[in-house]
């Protein structure tokens, strides 16, 4: 839908990244475009539900169940740039 | 912060302590407050359900909350929120956030201009006391006072 979710990831991952002090490019996509366009991305965020309908991507796919949890995404984030 | 969440709650956006029975009603409520609050057409209420049958239960984005939503179409009038709280929490089948206590329903005209919205939905919705407060209100008077 790219306007609900994608949105909250995409902002909560940014504040992360911030804290981290890792530099990154963050988009935010609905499935549809995340598959179309996605294929330069090394680490997809997604929610757990839509993680097999991204299978095949090349990126990293890492599911967070909380998205207003920045601990776990932080956690996991940390874990996908290793 | 607050203020940008009181402006996308129009009039009859808020249904406190709904009784449904299944993730379903729940949309379909969440929907017809958007409609009755002048932000959709009805056609964005079947868009959602459509998407919740379409994609599963991934709206379901923290424990106890749902973001009903579809895409940005002509289904969408002005953006905007409705604030559904159920009286019975509901399963929606989420694997990790299941049952649902509090359902947004959110109406955006295209994938960017709502940014501000959202960042103030993820600080309301980011503390457990704001989210429990909201689950327990019972008049919508309270709810859009602790909003301000």
């Amino acid at each position: 839908m790219g306007i609900g979710t994608s949105v909250l990831l995409k902002m909560n991952a940014e504040k992360v990244l911030e804290a981290m002090g890792v530099e990154a490019e963050v988009l935010a996509a609905d499935i549809t475009k995340a598959k179309r366009d996605g294929e330069g991305a090394d680490i997809i965020l997604t929610t757990p539900e839509l993680v097999v309908l991204l299978e095949g991507m090349p990126g990293k796919i890492v599911p967070i169940e909380h998205v207003f949890d920045l601990t776990e995404i932080r956690e996991k984030l940390s874990a996908a740039l290793l | 912060m607050n203020s940008v969440l009181l402006k996308a709650l129009g009039q009859r956006s808020i249904k406190l302590q709904q009784t449904c029975l299944n993730w379903k009603e729940s949309f379909e409520v969440a929907g017809a407050a958007l409609v009755e609050s002048n932000r959709t057409t009805a056609q964005y209420t079947t868009d959602m359900i459509q998407a919740f049958e379409d994609l599963g239960p991934y709206m379901v984005i923290a424990p106890g909350i749902a973001l009903a939503h579809a895409r940005p179409s002509s289904a969408v009038i002005e953006t905007g929120l409705s604030l559904i709280t159920l009286a019975t929490p509901i399963e929606f089948g989420s694997a990790s956030n299941d049952p649902v206590s509090l359902v947004i329903g959110l109406a955006a005209v295209d994938h960017d201009s709502h940014i501000d919205l959202m960042a103030a939905l993820s600080e309301l919705l980011m503390s457990n006391e704001s989210v429990t407060f909201l689950t327990q209100a019972v008049n919508e008077s309270e709810v859009r006072t602790y909003l301000s």
